[in-house]
């Protein structure tokens, strides 16, 4: 009987220890920047991390016997597909090629060093993914060891996936852009006009993200229109495609616009990405 | 109760709590209906709390937490999903004495109301800080599919760490009645 009545009292101090531990945690990184998880975030390394890559490869490894499975049928007409698309593409091709030439031209004579088209990346498979239905995040198998630092970008294919928040010696967490915590600076490609990319949860599902004051100016900015990171941006190195104007709209102020962005990355089926080592804001210290 | 089923039982709840967050971070995606996953760490910590009271639902609660932190902390801070589900793990330790391993209304019922703080928390501080106001909108198309969803899954996932405890409940018991 004794035991009975003393286990409510040990129960209320564990509580208190641990809410005490867990605020003390929360202020400690608060106050260091992150970097007071560090030694929990070391012990990871060799535990959970190496799971993680394991049961990847697994997954890696099943999707492509399945593919395996797929019919001749589909085959031939994806084969089909992929050659229209192949003519389509060198049409497209020997056009940009001609935009190329009169580019590499114009640029000599305004001596402008567009130095963003050469960024120095390396390659990273996505080893797992959030699995809160709050946050848009996924961790990769590259860490400090292989030179990642957080505010890093990432993009997969030729678009901006998200940033590098966290860093582990084997792994990094990377926010993606759809994120509901994520804002970038961005501008129109046509006009440089700067404008706000902002995640938003309440989009997420349709995979689209907002984009906010942009300034009303004499050129009209269409749908279809490139958004790319801009010149002004602290974090995000200028230049990547971030997606596509899907829908514009004049703001009640009658100053600026706004609407949604289509982006170029498919963030449901993200396998490798590409992470850019030089970050912005060495690039300006240089 | 010895040392060696003492450890035993250590074992074998963190390896409950790192499938669970390998489960949760990985294969989950692949059966997600309309982009919304059913939370395991919400099961697992509340069915702990109230088979086996305050103390082991507060500790399984803290851990699952701290490693959720780890990797897919909010922003810089380290913390906040240990001191949610360490709450959470409490608060499913008072219907210890209520419950019993037939009936099965009584922990749908906990793992409801704590799917539901949880999504209630995840808003307010999460989301109504950074003055997102829509409640009905978070409520309506996160909140409420991901309760129903978890339910689904308590089905499956449930009678196994039900199984795992009854398992390790007799063990200790065996053991007890050995040296008593």
């Amino acid at each position: 009987m004794k035991m009975r009545k003393r286990t409510p009292l040990l129960s209320k101090y564990w509580l208190l220890i641990l809410a005490v531990l867990c605020v003390g945690l929360l202020l400690l990184s608060a106050f260091t920047d992150g970097k007071a998880a560090g030694p929990l975030r070391g012990l990871t390394n060799y535990t959970i991390v190496p799971m993680q890559k394991a049961i990847n490869k697994a997954g890696v490894w099943l999707s492509d016997m399945t593919q395996n499975f797929e019919t001749l049928e589909e085959v031939k007409q994806k084969n089909e597909q992929l050659q229209s698309r192949v003519d389509e593409l060198t049409i497209e091709k020997n056009n940009l090629q001609q935009q190329r030439a009169e580019l590499e031209r114009l640029r000599e004579l305004y001596k402008l060093d567009l130095h963003y088209s050469e960024y120095e990346k390396i390659g990273a498979h996505v080893i797992s993914n959030n699995g809160s239905n709050w946050f848009s995040s996924f961790i990769i198998d590259k860490g400090e060891n292989d030179g990642i630092k957080t505010d890093m970008n990432v993009m997969a294919g030729s678009g901006l996936v998200g940033i590098v928040t966290k860093t582990g010696q084997n792994w990094a967490e990377v926010r993606s852009i759809i994120d509901d915590a994520s804002n970038i600076s961005a501008m129109a490609l046509s006009t440089s006009d700067i404008c706000i990319v902002r995640g938003d949860l309440t989009l997420m599902k349709d995979g689209r993200i907002k984009f906010e004051k942009l300034p009303k100016s004499d050129v009209e900015i269409e749908v279809g229109e490139q958004i790319v990171t801009s010149y002004t941006s602290s974090k995000y190195v200028q230049g990547i495609l971030i997606g596509y104007v899907s829908e514009i709209n004049d703001d009640a102020n009658n100053l600026t616009r706004s609407g949604y962005l289509t982006p170029v990355v498919d963030f449901k089926h993200l396998q490798e990405v590409l992470v850019i080592t030089q970050r912005k804001a060495d690039m300006i210290e240089e | 109760m010895t040392l060696k089923i003492q450890i035993k039982r250590i074992l074998v709840l963190i390896v409950f709590i790192i499938i669970s967050f390998l489960l949760q971070t990985s294969v989950l995606k692949y059966i997600a209906i309309g982009s919304i996953t059913p939370n395991l760490f919400i099961i697992l910590v509340s069915s702990f709390g109230f088979m086996r009271g305050k103390k082991e639902g507060m500790l399984i609660g803290f851990f699952s937490g701290l490693l959720i932190d780890i990797f897919y902390g909010v922003g810089n801070l380290t913390g906040f999903y240990a001191l949610v589900y360490l709450v959470i793990g409490y608060l499913n330790g008072f219907f210890k004495r209520r419950f019993s391993e037939n009936d099965i209304k009584l922990p749908i019922a906990l793992i409801f109301g704590s799917e539901f703080l949880y999504g209630l928390v995840n808003y307010l501080f999460l989301y109504m800080m950074r003055s997102k106001f829509q409640f009905f909108y978070y409520f309506g198309q996160i909140i409420m599919p991901e309760l129903v969803y978890t339910i689904l899954v308590t089905l499956v996932f449930y009678p196994i760490i039900l199984r795992m405890n009854k398992f390790l409940e007799t063990d200790e018991k065996r053991s007890a009645g050995k040296f008593v």
